[in-house]
């Protein structure tokens, strides 16, 4: 199982923003993306999720030997692939909990009864350390930054996919929340063997995880492909040094 | 109804031959209005006051301040179908027919689970009444208007037409001229009937006008709640659904009124609905319209004593071919009275939505507080929704307020719902139902379920 991105290049309102990625994403893998912003991290993000806006105009996306660069993104989705989102939408009146069922629902085809998934997400909600009280609540309305966040993880945690987008799920975070978030996704990582691509800016969440690779990021082009001291180096150097 | 008119045929738009008892001749007349008191055997005063509604109706031109009424073919419709004899307190008496249209509508299965009464009308009029015994012993009234003139003459002429003169408006007029079916409701003092009452309305005949009439009185510190639905085959010709509904919320009381509006898309739906709310009396218009070609209603709540309490909360979704213009008016006539509106619209498919609202302070009720909120969604290019809010605030020591905003469905909003699994028209259907949810929970969980469905079937095109 394995996500493979072929020389991708993609274009929103016109605009060039990635430029010829390519990467390979291995079931049980973690890759980290860093890069300045405007990169086009977030843009390659979407545009492997299927984003209509980003469109794909060179390169094609492979998933599990599926050419899935035309595929609609609940599809792929289906598939298994996931992205959490660096800016969660608000879908007012909609509970997480309601939300979750049928994601749920549409993703697997086990025969989990209403209560035995409720059940199964509020577990989840505890390895969050999330109230129970956000079940109940629109998804993510009215949330805090970090809350957002934490729900984007426990999607992730209940939805366990095969190879998970991550985009900033540090950003924003308390230094307890980065823990917890980082921990829900090493343990999807290690029990699931959930492949991880994480988009950060922070070192710290990788001192966590630690990536198998660490990919650099810039002007729509990865520049630079290494272990986890790349990211040692670019917290102490930035990127400036790095040739895009 | 776009691509839902298909579930809604197998569901709802069913129809059953007719075999009226009787059936008037196309058009409006004298004659037939006399018919009708003939063959309910009215006394005088109201035979009368039928034909001075005629003459009304004649005389008043049609309303053009709202959607274009125009086409309403008053010569080729039937203004009064006489289903069977007398309405039975045994869905076994009924006709087999009209007994399967209830069931496949689910109306007995709901009578048995969680309602305190149910009155079913077909046509023009009701076949089935029926209430609770506890309720009956507790004095508790539940009838068709026919029954309420003749056993309990002097309350109903006390109040019939007090609150909606037949010189309201056109389709008041005409409604009082011909009204036939339709519920007369009294709740004795301090008596609180906890599940609700609920009316259906049926029209099962093609080319036909509904003109039910409901009057609800409920006494001092009293509580109820009153259920309304109704459904309609789909015709290629039009009908008319012009009913009234007058409610007295006695001081101290509470009433509550849920509409689910589900006619079927060749259905003109013009309503009055007004309620007079006495000292400290809570009056909640619940009014939710999926269905109809047309509908014009603007629930409305006159707060005549200190302490009244108006909640009026509309809803409308409005797909292909509908134009929905609803809303709600709340008049304070006294002190310390407090009015909500609110209304929440989608449209899609080349639907409209019109919201109107009117609130009004009249000299002297001071400390009044007022709020109005409208929320329109719009799901694509062809559809349309607007706002005409009215203020008539005539003293200063007042609280009004306003908002109303207008969105669309983002295609980043779509895109996080489709990522996480769901297709295109679920991640709609959420959406709309996750717009609905302040409507929504304040439904009976069973009603709630039934109207995310219809959501559902309509915008999820599924
Ligand atoms: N919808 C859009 N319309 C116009 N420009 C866009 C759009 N989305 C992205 N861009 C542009 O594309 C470039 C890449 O943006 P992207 O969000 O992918 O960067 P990023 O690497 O994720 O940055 P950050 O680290 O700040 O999140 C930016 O210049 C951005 O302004
Ligand atoms: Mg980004």
């Amino acid at each position: 199982m394995k996500l493979e991105i072929k020389n991708l290049h993609v274009a929103v309102d016109g605009k060039k923003v990635v430029k010829g990625v390519n990467l390979a994403v291995s079931e049980g893998e973690v890759h980290a993306i860093m890069g300045p912003n405007g990169a086009g991290k977030s843009s390659l993000s979407y545009a492997i999720m299927g984003h209509p806006k980003y469109k794909i105009t060179k390169g094609k996306i492979i998933f599990d030997g599926h050419d899935i660069t035309e595929f609609s993104p609940d599809k792929r989705a289906k598939l298994g692939l996931f992205l959490g989102f660096q800016h969660p939408l608000e879908i007012s009146g909609v509970s997480v909990n309601n939300f979750l069922r049928t994601a749920y629902r549409s993703l697997k085809s086990d025969s989990m009864s209403i209560l035995e998934l409720r059940e199964f997400v509020s577990k989840k909600m505890s390895q969050l350390k999330m109230d129970k009280s956000f079940a109940g609540r629109g998804l993510n309305e009215g949330f805090s930054g970090g809350e957002k966040k934490l729900a984007e993880i426990l999607q992730l945690v209940v939805l366990q996919p095969k190879i998970a987008i991550l985009d900033e799920p540090d950003s924003g975070t308390d230094v307890d929340t980065l823990k917890l978030i980082a921990q829900n996704i090493k343990s999807v990582n290690k029990k699931n063997n959930t492949g991880i691509l994480l988009v950060t800016h922070h070192n710290r969440i990788l001192k966590y995880l630690k990536p198998d690779f660490v990919h650099v990021l810039v002007d729509g082009k990865i520049a630079k492909t290494g272990g986890p001291e790349l990211a040692d180096k670019l917290e102490s150097k930035g990127y400036g040094w790095v040739e895009a | 109804m776009g691509g839902s008119m298909n579930d809604y045929a197998k569901k709802f738009g069913f129809k059953f031959a007719e075999r009226p008892v009787h059936q008037s001749e196309p058009g409006i007349s004298k004659k037939i209005v006399n018919e009708i008191s003939e063959i309910k055997g009215e006394q005088k005063w109201i035979s009368d006051s039928r034909l001075k509604a005629l003459e009304h109706f004649t005389k008043r031109p049609m309303p053009t301040w709202g959607p274009d009424l125009s086409e309403i073919d008053f010569d080729n419709t039937i203004f009064y179908n006489k289903p069977t004899d007398k309405a039975v307190q045994n869905w076994d008496e009924l006709p087999t027919d009209i007994r399967k249209t209830f069931d496949k509508l689910g109306i007995p299965e709901a009578e048995r689970k969680f309602l305190a009464g149910v009155g079913a009308q077909y046509n023009s009029e009701m076949v089935y009444h029926k209430i609770k015994e506890d309720l009956a012993k507790q004095g508790v009234i539940f009838v068709d208007p026919d029954t309420a003139f003749k056993k309990y003459p002097d309350i109903f002429k006390k109040w019939f037409g007090t609150v909606v003169p037949h010189t309201d408006n056109k389709f008041a007029a005409l409604n009082s001229a011909f009204f036939s079916g339709g519920s007369f409701i009294y709740i004795p003092p301090n008596v609180e009937v906890k599940m609700p009452l609920q009316a259906y309305f049926r029209m099962n005949a093609e080319n036909m006008a509904q003109f039910e009439r409901t009057l609800i009185i409920a006494d001092k510190g009293s509580k109820v709640h009153f259920m309304e639905g109704c459904t309609a085959p789909i015709y290629s010709k039009d009908s008319l659904h012009a009913g009234v509904v007058e409610i007295i919320a006695l001081p101290g009381s509470h009433v509550r009124y849920t509409t689910m509006q589900n006619w079927s898309n060749n259905v003109y739906n013009l309503v009055t609905k007004r309620a007079y709310a006495f000292e400290d009396a809570i009056v909640e218009w619940i009014d939710a319209n999926i269905g109809s070609k047309i509908s014009m209603k603007y629930p409305c709540v006159v707060m005549k004593g200190k302490g009244a309490r108006a909640d009026i909360l509309s809803v409308a979704l409005a797909g292909n071919g509908q134009n929905l213009d609803t809303g709600g008016k709340a008049i304070h006539l006294a002190p310390n009275t407090t009015s909500r509106i609110v209304s929440k619209s989608v449209s899609h498919d080349g639907g409209k939505t019109n919201f109107r609202g009117l609130v009004k302070v009249k000299k002297g009720a001071t400390d009044v507080k007022s709020h109005t909120k409208c929320d329109a969604l719009i799901l694509d290019n062809k559809s349309f929704s607007g706002t005409i809010p009215q203020l008539d605030v005539n003293e200063d020591s007042v609280s009004v307020g306003h908002e109303a905003t207008v969105g669309r469905i983002g295609e980043d909003q779509l895109f996080y719902l489709t990522s996480r699994g769901l297709n295109e028209d679920e991640a709609t259907a959420m959406i709309v139902n996750g717009f609905f949810e302040t409507f929504v929970k304040e439904l009976p969980t069973e009603y709630a379920v039934e109207f995310n469905r219809l959501i559902q079937l309509q915008v999820g095109r599924i």
